[in-house]
C-alpha cells in the first residue's frame, strides 16, 4: 500500500515536471522570439518611415529632377514647386536658434555645475528640464501672443534703427517690423533647445574629475580659466554631441515655428520678414494640396527634412557613444 | 613696498595688474553665467504666467461638459478632451509593450549584439526624430489606404512616438539591475523569462512606470502627426473608424482663428494641457527620485 502511493506520487511529480519543463521552454521560446521581433520592430518602422517617404516624394523629384532644390518658386496654382524657401528658412531659423541658444545653455550649464549653491541645484535643473516638457504648440501660441508683439513694439524698431545706413547689417534688420517672422522663429526655437542642450552639456561637465579642476584652482586660475581650459577641453565631444541634439530638435520643430514664421514662400534678405520653413510648409499645407504634385512635393519636404535630421542626430549620438566608451 | 612689488613681477612673472583683469575677466562672465540660468528661469514662469493669466478666466464647466462652439459662440472642448485621452490611450496602449519587449531584448537577451546596437542608435535617433514626419508616414500608410483621416492614424501617429521613449528607458532601467538579482535567481532553478518578469521587472519597475509617464507626457501635447492623421472633429464622436477632435490641433485652429471665443478656449485649453504634462512630468520624477532614494 505504502509502496504503491510512493510509486504513484512519483509518476505524477515526473509529469508535473515534465509539463512545467514544457511549459517554462514554451515561455522561454515566446519570449525570446517575441523580444527579437519587437526590436527588429523598430528597425522597420525607420526602413518603413524612409521607402514611404521615397514612394511618396517619386512624384515630385520625377517631375522637377534636382532642380526642386535650387528653385525656389512655389505656385499651387501652377503646380510649379520648388524647396528653396523652406530649405532656407529651416536653416536661418536653426543658425539664429543656436546663435542664442549655444551661449545660454553653457552658461546655465556653468552656473549649475560651478556656481549654483548645492540647495538649489535640483530645483533649478528641474525648471530647466521642464521647458523640455512644454508642448510645442505652448511655444506656438506664446510666441504669437506675449513674444511677437513685444518685439515688434520694443525690439525690433530699435534694431531697424540702430543698423539701418550700415553695410550688410542693414540689410539683414531691414524691413517695417512685422513681429512675426524668421527672427521672432529663430528666438522661440532657441528657448526651446535650451534645455536639451544644457541637460546634457551639465552631464558631460559633471564627468569632468574633480581633481583636474582642483589643480587648475591651486595654480591660480580664475572659474572662467577652468571653465574654458579644463572643462571645456575635458568635455568637448560631450558639447558638441549636446549641441547637434539640439540642432536637430531646430531643423525639425513644426507648431511653433508655424504660429509665428508668418509663413511667406519666399526667400528674404532681411531675417526680420516673413518666412518659411520646412516642417510649417508641410504643417500648414498639406491638408490642403489637392493634386497629386502638390501633396508629393510636401512629401518631398518631409523626406528632406528627415535626411537632414537624421544627418545630423546621428553625429550627435556618434559623438555622445563615442564619450560614453572613453568615460565607461 | 612699491620695489619690492615690481621686484616680484620681474623674478616671477606675476603682475597685479594681469591678475585683475583676469579676475575682472572672470567675474564678468561669471555674472553672465548667472544671468543664463535667471534668462531660463524667467522664461519659464513668463510662459507658465501667460497661460495662467489667460486660460484661468475661460475655466469653468461649460469647459468641460459642452463640445467646440461654431464660430462666434460660447462652448467647451469635450469633444477635443475626450479624443485626446483616447488617443493617447491608444497610443501608450500600442506602444508600451513593443517598447518594453525592445528594451528587454536590448538589455537582457541581446547585449552587446549588432543587433542592439543598431536598434540603440536608430531608436536614440527616432527618438529626436521630427513628429511631422511620423505624421506624413502614417498619412501615407493609414490614411491614404483607408481613404479617410481616423483617430485610429491619429493613435498610431501617437504610439510610434511613444515607443522610442519606452525603448530607451526600459533598457536603461534593465541594465541598472544588477547580475547578481539574475543569477540568485538562476541559480534557484528559474528558467529565463521568470527571472525577466518576476526578477528584473520587478527590480526595475519604478523606472519603467517613469518611462511610460515621460512617454505620455511628450504624446499628450503632440500637434504636428494629429494634423492629417486624425484631422479634426466640430462634433463629439466616438468613432474611432472618423476623424476625432483632440486637443492640440483645436488649440491650433482656435488660436489662429480671429474669433475671441475661439481664442479664449483656445488658451483654456492651453493651460489644460501644459498642466497635464507638467504633473505627468513632476510626477514621474517624483517617482525615480523615490525610486533611487529606496535603492
Amino acid at each position: 500500500m505504502n509502496q504503491v502511493a510512493s510509486v504513484a506520487s512519483r509518476a505524477s511529480a515526473q509529469s508535473i515536471n515534465a509539463s512545467a519543463l514544457r511549459r517554462h521552454t514554451l515561455w522561454d521560446a515566446a519570449l525570446r522570439i517575441g523580444t527579437r521581433a519587437a526590436a527588429v520592430t523598430v528597425l522597420l518602422l525607420l526602413a518603413g518611415v524612409i521607402v514611404t517617404l521615397i514612394e511618396g516624394s517619386w512624384l515630385a523629384f520625377s517631375t522637377f529632377g534636382p532642380g526642386f532644390l535650387s528653385t525656389e518658386t512655389w505656385n499651387p496654382v501652377k503646380e510649379e514647386f520648388g524647396a528653396l524657401a523652406p530649405i532656407y528658412g529651416t536653416v536661418v531659423t536653426s543658425i539664429i536658434a543656436m546663435a542664442i541658444g549655444i551661449p545660454i545653455s553653457l552658461g546655465i550649464a556653468i552656473f549649475l555645475t560651478e556656481l549654483c549653491p548645492p540647495s538649489l541645484k535640483r530645483s533649478i535643473s528641474t525648471a530647466i528640464e521642464l521647458l523640455a516638457g512644454i508642448p510645442s504648440i505652448i511655444y506656438g501660441i506664446w510666441g504669437l501672443f506675449v513674444l511677437a508683439p513685444f518685439l515688434q513694439a520694443h525690439v525690433q524698431p530699435v534694431v531697424i534703427g540702430t543698423f539701418a545706413g550700415v553695410p550688410f547689417l542693414g540689410a539683414l534688420f531691414a524691413g517695417p517690423p512685422y513681429g512675426i517672422g524668421v527672427f521672432t522663429a529663430g528666438i522661440i526655437l532657441s528657448i526651446m533647445v535650451l534645455p536639451y542642450i544644457t541637460s546634457v552639456t551639465r552631464d558631460v561637465f559633471e564627468t569632468v574629475p574633480p581633481v583636474l579642476k582642483e589643480s587648475a584652482y591651486g595654480l591660480g586660475c580664475t572659474t572662467w580659466e577652468v571653465v574654458t581650459k579644463v572643462v571645456l577641453p575635458f568635455t568637448r565631444t560631450g558639447v558638441i554631441g549636446g549641441v547637434m541634439l539640439g540642432l536637430g530638435r531646430a531643423l525639425g520643430e513644426t507648431m511653433a515655428v508655424t504660429f509665428v514664421i508668418g509663413n511667406a514662400h519666399r526667400i528674404s534678405g532681411s531675417i526680420l520678414a516673413p518666412g518659411t520653413t520646412i516642417s510649417a510648409s508641410i504643417a500648414n499645407e498639406f491638408t490642403e494640396a489637392e493634386t497629386a504634385l502638390y501633396s508629393s512635393s510636401l512629401i518631398a519636404l518631409g523626406l528632406l527634412l528627415f535626411v537632414i535630421t537624421f544627418i545630423v542626430l546621428a553625429i550627435a549620438r556618434f559623438m555622445l557613444y563615442r564619450l560614453k566608451q572613453k568615460a565607461g | 613696498m612699491q620695489p619690492q612689488t615690481r621686484d616680484m613681477t620681474r623674478k616671477t612673472g606675476f603682475s597685479m595688474a594681469m591678475y585683475d583683469r583676469r579676475r575682472f575677466l572672470s567675474r564678468l562672465l561669471m555674472l553672465l553665467s548667472w544671468g543664463a540660468a535667471a534668462t531660463g528661469m524667467l522664461v519659464l514662469l513668463l510662459i507658465l504666467g501667460t497661460l495662467v493669466y489667460r486660460g484661468v478666466g475661460g475655466l469653468n464647466l461649460a469647459v468641460f461638459t459642452e463640445n467646440t462652439p461654431p464660430p462666434g459662440s460660447a462652448g467647451g472642448i469635450k469633444n477635443a478632451i475626450f479624443g485626446s485621452v483616447m488617443m493617447t490611450l491608444l497610443g501608450t496602449a500600442l506602444g508600451t509593450p513593443i517598447g518594453i519587449l525592445a528594451g528587454t531584448y536590448m538589455a537582457e537577451y541581446g547585449r552587446n549584439t549588432w543587433l542592439t546596437t543598431i536598434v540603440r542608435f536608430i531608436n536614440d535617433i527616432l527618438l529626436s526624430a521630427p513628429s511631422i514626419v511620423i505624421g506624413l508616414f502614417v498619412y501615407e500608410v493609414m490614411v491614404v489606404t483607408m481613404g479617410h483621416f481616423s483617430a485610429w492614424a491619429g493613435g498610431v501617429a501617437l504610439a510610434l512616438l511613444v515607443l522610442p521613449v519606452v525603448v530607451r528607458t526600459t533598457e536603461d532601467m534593465l541594465l541598472l539591475v544588477p547580475d547578481g538579482l539574475r543569477e540568485a535567481a538562476a541559480a534557484l532553478g528559474s528558467p529565463r523569462w521568470l527571472v525577466i518578469s518576476k526578477v528584473c521587472y520587478r527590480a526595475a519597475k519604478a523606472g519603467m512606470v517613469t518611462g511610460v509617464l515621460l512617454a505620455i507626457a511628450r504624446v499628450t501635447g503632440e500637434t504636428a502627426p494629429l494634423l492629417f492623421t486624425a484631422l479634426n472633429n466640430q462634433f463629439m464622436s466616438t468613432d474611432m473608424n472618423a476623424p476625432m477632435a483632440n486637443l492640440p490641433v483645436v488649440i491650433f485652429q482656435f488660436a489662429l482663428s480671429p474669433y475671441p471665443e475661439w481664442q479664449q478656449l483656445a488658451w483654456t485649453a492651453a493651460l489644460l494641457i501644459t498642466m497635464t504634462v507638467l504633473v505627468l512630468n513632476i510626477g514621474a520624477r517624483a517617482l525615480s527620485t523615490q525610486n533611487s532614494k529606496n535603492n
